[in-house]
């Protein structure tokens, strides 16, 4: 009993830390006081629209941006669920089409970007992979996206074209989860997008292949009808899709839609 | 019932119960039943099931092989080591999976603390089906030390004492005195230990990797399968909530209901 008593105590502390947490970080909300535009973006999006976040602020004087950033088919659940929100970007089309036909968006949504798959490798790939045939080689550790997600749709489109049979020790639920398992060591390769390889910096080596143009992954955006201030919410979706907008989005790894 | 307690006591109790048993509900209510039979016997589903039914069994057996001496140690020993290391040992209950798999990953990952040597010397634990041992035993072991160390607590070391004075040696005092009398806390910490494996996500996910009949759970499967098919997932998720009930009820039995931490001090 002593030692349960114990035990929830430290309960009490880790909760209570928590809480603290959560409210520290409603206070900051409440000095806004124009409009704040709510962004469910797909979890690949998280930087460059962190980054173009501060831009609108900037550019739109009182007002903010809050984002919810998951995987795509997540943020749709959510959506059907009732959440409210003003603005969805997916990282697929698939996902958006099931946005439209559950009658959630205000208007058409627009591509914004795309994003094709490349090799990462542990740093200074010390397999000497060249071409996606080579994951194909025995004995070598490579993990993939599970074909259920769209990096393994894709991934599973270019091993077809390149008539490559990939037997992965591991197939991810998400293209970060890959990447992790690249970056920490476990996997000797992975199968990612552009952005995420660019993101892990130095901790992975890139291998650029050129079946990756079979699968290319659009990014739509759309304003949503559950938006209760839909001019600030076309004013995000203008700056993403603007000149300077592409301009972040290729500094990250985007390419054109 | 109890005449000492106060009605209104009954009012945040049935809210209680209705906040844990409401959502199971909900699962219930939202599986497609005409499709049921179809969406649980895909053969993903039931290689899932079985991985997670044999990889939980395994890692309770470790939790009982490992953890009965731990718990006997924290409960009898003075030592000031032993003190200074409950804590340490209990982390995991309150640590998130996902941190667990993350500080499994720099032990045994192939270049963790141990795992370079691990595989060096040619064991190689990344995605294999040990790593999914490895991962729930890591969160079970210390659900089934409390469970198992209150017990011994409460008991007290008297009939070990007794039975020492008799001539028993240590080891057969163990295994005549102290273990039998321990059974029932044995019991209760050991359900614990396996309910709480065939939950395991985070650290399986962050360790092991995913992959059907060698790492893929079934919680990892009704993860993967909400990105597909929803349906699927909430077939799978009311699967597991029975075979979670079923193991909780018959290999507790009425032991169980009483609950694991104080009903066996009352021998």
């Amino acid at each position: 009993m002593w030692l349960m008593r114990k035990l929830m105590r430290a309960v009490a502390v880790v909760l209570l830390l928590g809480g603290v947490g959560v409210s520290s970080g409603c206070g900051s909300d409440h000095e806004k006081s124009g409009p704040v535009v709510n962004v469910y973006a797909a979890a690949s999006l998280k930087q460059v629209f962190t980054e173009l976040a501060d831009r609108y602020r900037k550019d739109n004087p009182g007002a903010d941006v809050q984002f919810n950033f998951a995987g795509s088919s997540s943020l749709v659940e959510q959506l059907t669920q009732g959440a409210k929100a003003d603005v969805f970007a997916s990282a697929d089309a698939n996902n958006m089409t099931k946005a439209a036909k559950a009658g959630l968006l205000a208007g058409t949504p627009v591509n914004f970007a795309s994003n094709t798959l490349v090799i990462v490798t542990r740093p200074g790939n010390p397999k000497q992979l060249n071409n996606f045939g080579d994951l194909a080689r025995p004995g070598l550790n490579v993990v993939v996206c599970a074909r259920q997600v769209p990096c393994g749709s894709a991934t599973r489109k270019v091993e077809k074209i390149a008539g490559v049979e990939l037997k992965p020790v591991s197939e991810e639920t998400s293209v970060t989860d890959v990447l992790n398992k690249v970056t920490s060591g476990q996997a000797d390769a992975g199968v990612v997008y552009q952005t995420d390889a660019r993101a892990a910096g130095d901790k992975v080596t890139k291998v650029d292949f050129p079946q990756a143009v079979s699968a290319v992954n659009i990014y739509p955006i759309g304003v949503l009808k559950s938006s209760a201030d839909a001019a600030a919410a076309q004013r995000f979706v203008d700056l993403v899709t603007s000149d300077a907008g592409r301009q972040t989005l290729a500094r990250f790894g985007f390419a054109k839609p | 019932m109890n005449p000492g307690l106060p009605r209104w006591i009954y009012v945040p109790a049935a809210l209680g119960a209705l906040f844990v048993v409401l959502p199971l509900i909900a699962i219930a209510a939202k599986v497609d039943w005409s499709r049921f039979l179809d969406l649980i016997s895909s053969e993903s589903s039931v290689t899932a099931l079985v991985l997670s039914l044999k990889t939980a069994g395994a890692s309770t057996v470790l939790c009982v092989v490992l953890g009965v001496p731990m718990a006997l140690v924290l409960a009898r020993s003075g030592s000031r080591v032993v003190r200074w290391t409950r804590p340490l040992i209990l982390l995991p209950l309150v640590l998130p999976p996902v941190v667990g798999g993350i500080a499994l990953l720099y032990a045994f990952g192939r270049l963790g603390l141990i795992g370079k040597y691990l595989d060096a010397a040619g064991v190689h634990i990344a995605f294999s089906t040990t790593a999914v041992v490895l991962a729930q035993t890591f969160v079970s072991l210390p659900f089934l030390v409390i469970a198992l160390e209150g017990a011994a607590r409460t008991a007290g070391s008297q009939y070990e004492a007794v039975a020492a004075t008799l001539g028993a040696r240590p080891t057969t005092v163990w295994r005549r005195v102290t273990l039998p009398m321990l059974a029932p806390g044995l019991v209760s910490g050991s359900v614990l230990a396996f309910a709480r494996s065939l939950g395991e996500f985070g650290a399986t996910l962050t360790f092991a990797g995913s992959r059907q009949g060698v790492t893929r759970t079934l919680p990892l499967e009704i993860y993967l399968q909400r990105e597909a098919d929803a349906d699927v997932a909430v077939a799978l998720s009311l699967v597991l909530v029975v075979v979670a009930a079923v193991v909780v009820l018959a290999m507790g039995g009425a032991r169980f209901g009483r609950g694991p931490f104080e009903a066996e001090g009352r021998q």
